[in-house]
């Protein structure tokens, strides 16, 4: 059987049906512009600070696009029952889910790269590493678009889904290095940090942008493959356990 | 030659309630055969174990020859899927949806929007092919889920419900089209809890009841142990206190039974004589209104082994799922 129809059929369907719709379009770009809003005017320090909001923008873009999709590709096709008609198709699981989660992590990419192009009618971009932006934008897809996956197949109601992603998600968003440095936090928080995956992906960005990285970014990047392997893996064994009774 | 479907032992369990309990039985290739139980009895569940919907808990499943047991989704470029609710896109046309349904199965998009045409054709949903399925009628979204269930032409199709909640034109449009896919020797396995449909349609017959098969056999021989006997039923406009027993003891030769308010089942062996049946009704009080021979269906003996009304269960059905 020719299994790229099935998978591109499945991707394609779900970027027509479901991506670019108004709730996606507030959660994946309104919602994370408006974080920028307010941290540019609190910092209060001008133009020149839009290349240290920018990691933090890029990064809450792709985590907020990327898990609000799933809630919607997986949970509520799951509720309505279409799932099914894919669960019933001859296609390996894991290329099924991976079909799933394609489009999500497209969006989650094309998402990243709007505070991008803004920025460069602001700001100077020229010292942007881009060999290093690049990947980490992606790997950052990668992991919050499992991340989301994850916590899909956790719950059964949509609503469900997107309460459960905001007890991740926003958490995310002070304990992972975007706007605010990890060294700054709490000793006792710390240690949470490096248990997200988001972490590793701001470290990458911050350094590509304005050099300001903690870790080498191959360990950046291996460490969010790493995550993004564990999530998927996990994520089969919920949905094999859980949906295939 | 390799039976389509082969079970043994099949169980599934969930919490504390086996919903199957040990089934086995084959299905021939081309065979239509039906799975016919009231609700809960396990039908649906048994069609997910059979397709990988669901995990047995214990016993083995070849489908086509390959063992399924451990590997729920191995066999499913065989079958094709019809489930007792429309899975189908809300969002997409009835003609995208079967596109998106032929494409899973590995289908070029010149073949698979011939297919699609075709079937809308088929099933005279061509004017509502570039319809939203969310808006269709209940009708429609039957038929268009049968459709999608055929699209890719499969060897083994599994029907649950199929004419549940649609009216009686749609629902004998359907019949015709299953037969018409026997006919041209596609292995149907059918579940239903209209019993005249499936003595209509099915080469053979399963009973089952509370998750076990209390009886295989081909509607003919399912059949032949009543057709010998005469049947007639007595509707009566009043209800009457302990007539059944004053008819046994009047006519010893006779099997007389009350089956609903004011309606009398007689059975015998030799032909009845309703005339003085009806005088021995009215001498006692009785107003009867119809006296007439009934032929023997499949629908009496499913009563007789089950214990089970098959009007009650017709009507907890359509309660459930809508009136056909």
């Amino acid at each position: 059987m020719k299994l790229w129809i099935a998978f591109w059929n499945i991707l394609v369907k779900d970027m027509r049906t479901y991506y670019l719709k108004p709730p996606n379009v507030s959660w994946g770009l309104i919602f994370p512009l408006a974080w920028t809003g307010m941290f540019f005017i609190k910092s209060g320090s001008g133009l020149e600070s839009i290349l240290t909001l920018l990691p933090g923008v890029v990064a809450v873009s792709i985590l907020f696009g990327t898990t609000s999709m799933l809630a919607v590709t997986v949970t509520f096709e799951k509720k309505n029952r279409s799932f099914e008609r894919l669960l019933l198709a001859p296609v390996p699981f894991e290329l099924l889910m991976l079909a799933k989660t394609s489009g999500a992590i497209l969006f989650g990419v094309a998402n990243a790269f709007v505070p991008v192009i803004m920025a460069l009618f602001l700001a100077d971009l020229s010292q942007v590493v881009w060999s290093a932006f690049v990947p980490a934008v992606f790997m950052i897809a990668v992991a919050s678009t499992f991340l989301g996956l994850f916590i899909a197949v956790a719950v059964s109601e949509v609503f469900e889904a997107q309460t459960f992603s905001n007890f991740f998600r926003f958490p995310m968003i002070f304990l992972c290095g975007l706007f605010f440095p990890i060294e700054k936090l709490p000793v006792f928080l710390k240690p949470l940090s490096y248990v997200l995956p988001l972490t590793f992906g701001a470290d990458v960005l911050h350094g590509a942008v304005h050099g300001g990285h903690v870790m080498p970014f191959a360990l950046d990047l291996s460490l969010l493959g790493a995550f993004c392997l564990g999530l998927f893996a996990v994520s089969l064994w919920n949905i094999k356990r859980k949906w295939i009774l | 030659m390799t039976d389509a479907i082969a079970v043994e032992g099949l169980r599934k369990r969930f919490e504390t309630v086996e919903a199957v309990s040990g089934i086995s039985f084959s299905v021939c290739r081309g065979e239509l055969f039906g799975f016919l139980g009231p609700n809960g009895a396990g039908k649906t569940t048994t069609i997910n174990m059979l397709t990988g919907l669901a995990r047995p808990n214990a016993g083995s499943i070849r489908i086509g020859g390959i063992d399924c047991t451990d590997r729920p989704r191995a066999a499913q470029h065989l079958m094709g899927v019809v489930p007792d609710e429309s899975n189908l896109y809300p969002e997409l046309t009835g003609f995208d949806n079967l596109c998106f349904c032929a494409a899973l199965y590995g289908l070029g998009k010149t073949e698979r929007q011939g297919r699609a045409r075709e079937l809308l054709d088929t099933f005279g949903l061509v004017q509502a092919s570039n319809r939203k399925f969310g808006g269709y009628s209940k009708g429609m979204k039957r038929k268009l889920t049968i459709a999608a269930g055929i699209i890719h032409k499969p060897e083994i199709l599994f029907l649950d419900e199929p004419t549940t909640g649609i009216d009686v034109a749609g629902a004998r449009q359907l019949r015709q089209l299953i037969a018409d896919l026997h006919q041209a020797g596609t292995t149907i396995f059918l579940t239903t809890h209209y019993i005249e449909e499936a003595e209509r349609l099915c080469d053979r017959i399963a009973f089952i009841v509370a998750g076990r098969i209390v009886r295989i056999d081909t509607v003919e021989h399912l059949i032949q142990p009543i057709q010998e006997k005469h049947v007639v039923q007595i509707a009566c406009a009043n209800t009457l206190n302990d007539i059944q027993g004053n008819l046994s003891e009047s006519f010893p030769e006779l099997e007389c039974k009350t089956i609903g308010q004011g309606l009398i089942r007689v059975e015998a062996y030799e032909p009845v004589r309703v005339g003085p049946l009806v005088r021995f009704l009215e001498d006692h009080g009785a107003e009867v209104s119809e006296a007439r021979r009934m032929r023997p269906s499949l629908e009496d003996i499913f009563v007789r082994i089950t214990g089970i009304e098959a009007d009650a269960m017709r009507k907890e059905k359509e309660k459930a799922g809508g009136g056909q």
